[in-house]
């Protein structure tokens, strides 16, 4: 099921974020979102998920706009996991988790299991989310999108909160989620991530995809030149890059 | 039905019986030959319009803190209880509250007024920064209108009545406000539990709740109807009644999951008992003149208030 952005343009206010991005997101892939503060990339991620109409353009899902399907269908279809993690009450992991299955409106306890364990929580599942460290929570709210068990999953900078053990943990579960056909949309700022993890990325820049393919050549020392306007070049292995300033 | 809601529901069925027995003078329904005319037309009423009302308080509460992701939320800031309040002020001021069902009326008219510059003013964009702004502007109008109609009062008289009136009580109501006010509070009571699924999606914060399917400005118009129903429906028949709908939540959040969902329905019983409780307190205190149940409730709920305030300053909020 493809999830794409034609053509799309959208303002905050008196703000132009998005101009005229076009992108096709094809399942089964890892698709990172990088750019510079500012350059619009939670914007298209909230369009991506359907959370954000554009003032120009159309978002469709398959042969539907996602501004004509209904809320609950397109909320089956997309799961998305806002940048701040927010967690208003003090809910124990398992009903946080269990929010997930809200458009389906049923328990579902063989997918918020299935979340718990993938996300390594099932000693926490009683915890209070007041008594979670900043790695824990966010991992409960990611294991919220999974049980949902959604076609595409659109993340916003999921990894910030993490410690190295548990970002290559969620990293493998992408991946997980991905080779089982899903598709993964991801907003990251470290670009060594998007090399190393992603199959494909898009570079945005003050609202316009600046480069798009495969990590290497969208994240290439030239494209980082001119999306970021730092001179930086990549060492090591395919697979294990890293970047070096 | 959860376990907070069978732990009230449980203590309002034995508060009912001892608050239709209390007074100043405790009625002995097996000896006293006037003890069924005294329950049937003055306390059974009176109990049943406390019920009524504190559950509307307390649902209301239970849906307004989990909109605004607050528990020091109440759903008198919201401008929905000011003006009824105006309403009910305005028939007295005209004097139009001789006829029985003008007041209620009135007061009803005010609420929905409120009902509908809320919807109007915030209503497109579901955001909760303008609902409570909104909220809080026809608050303050209302309040000072209120205020106004006071000072400029035709007589010394219509300004004793409206100080009265606007103290809140239950004192000498019938069964004509409980048929006015009970279906009322139960259709805010059942859209304010059709919110409550969006509520708990609310949890996560907005972008999240609408990702989850949940429809912000369908959410921003069942609370309103709720709340304007239960408040509106309570201050026509027993005046201002404050704080209610802020402690009750915090009663019951304990014995549930936390969700807010999971409080609706609890906090509907446990208005029922706080409100019950109080009026049959207030008959009991020995006082000259019967304490007014909203300054009772107000003199529980400020100190209440401001010890949630220090348990937040603490960071066990």
């Amino acid at each position: 099921m493809i999830l794409c952005a034609d053509n799309i343009s959208l303002s905050r206010g008196a703000r132009l974020v998005l101009d005229q991005v076009s992108v096709r997101l094809a399942p089964g892939k890892i698709t990172a979102i990088c750019g510079p503060n500012g350059a619009g990339k939670s914007s298209l991620l909230m369009a991506l998920a359907g959370l954000l109409e554009p003032s120009v353009g159309r978002t469709m899902l398959a042969e539907n706009e996602l501004s004509a399907l209904h809320p609950q269908i397109r909320a089956q279809r997309i799961g998305y996991l806002p940048q701040e993690a927010e967690v208003a009450w003090d809910v124990a992991v398992e009903n946080l988790v269990r929010l997930g299955r809200m458009p389906y409106r049923d328990r579902g306890d063989h997918a918020v299991e299935a979340a718990i364990t993938a996300l390594d929580l099932e000693t926490l599942r009683h915890r209070p989310a007041s008594r979670l460290s900043g790695g824990e929570k966010a991992r409960a709210l990611l294991a919220r999108v999974l049980a949902g068990e959604p076609q595409w999953i659109l993340a916003d900078e999921p990894l910030a909160a993490l410690d190295l053990a548990h970002q290559q943990t969620l990293l493998r579960h992408l991946r997980k989620a991905a080779q089982a056909g899903a598709g993964v949309v991801i907003v990251v700022h470290d670009l060594a991530t998007a090399m190393n993890h992603a199959d494909r990325v898009l570079v945005l820049r003050e609202g316009r995809v600046v480069s798009d393919g495969s990590p290497d050549d969208a994240l290439s020392p030239q494209n980082i030149a001119n999306g970021w306007g730092v001179e930086a070049g990549w060492i090591g292995e395919t697979g294990a890059r890293a970047l070096v300033v | 039905m959860n376990r907070a809601a069978l732990v009230f529901a449980g203590l309002l069925v034995v508060l009912l019986p001892v608050s239709l027995l209390a007074g100043r003078l405790w009625l002995d329904p097996f000896t006293d030959p006037r003890a069924p005319l005294i329950l049937m037309e003055l306390r059974l009423p009176r109990a049943v319009l406390a019920v009524v009302v504190g559950a509307g308080l307390g649902a209301a509460g239970a849906a307004m803190q989990g909109y605004l992701r607050n528990p020091l939320a109440d759903p008198g800031l919201f401008g929905i209880a000011p003006m009824a309040a105006l309403g009910a002020v305005a028939s007295l001021w005209f004097g139009f509250a001789a006829s029985p069902y003008m007041l209620p009326l009135m007061a009803l008219g005010g609420a929905a007024l409120g009902m509908a510059l809320l919807a109007l003013i915030a209503g497109r964009t579901g955001g909760i920064a303008l609902f409570t702004l909104a909220g809080l502007m026809i608050a303050s109008l209302a309040s000072a209108s209120t205020a106004l109609a006071i000072t400029l009062a035709p007589s010394a008289f219509a300004m004793s009545e409206i100080v009265m009136w606007l103290n809140g009580a239950l004192t000498d109501r019938s069964w004509r406000d409980v048929y006015l006010a009970a279906p009322l509070v139960a259709a805010g009571i059942g859209f304010l539990l059709l919110a409550a699924k969006p509520l708990d999606a609310l949890t996560l914060g907005d972008a999240a709740a609408r990702s989850l399917g949940v429809r912000t400005e369908m959410l921003l118009l069942l609370l309103v109807a709720g709340v304007g129903l239960t408040v509106g429906a309570g201050v026509a028949v027993a005046g201002i009644i404050g704080f209610v709908g802020l402690i009750v939540p915090h009663l019951v959040r304990p014995l549930t999951d936390r969700l807010p969902s999971s409080l609706i329905l609890p906090s509907a019983f446990a208005g029922a008992c706080l409100v019950l409780a109080a009026d049959s307190a207030v008959r009991i205190l020995p006082l000259v003149t019967e304490l007014r149940l909203g300054i009772a409730l107000s003199l529980i709920g400020a100190p209440f208030f401001l010890w949630l305030l220090l348990r937040m300053r603490r960071g066990r909020l």
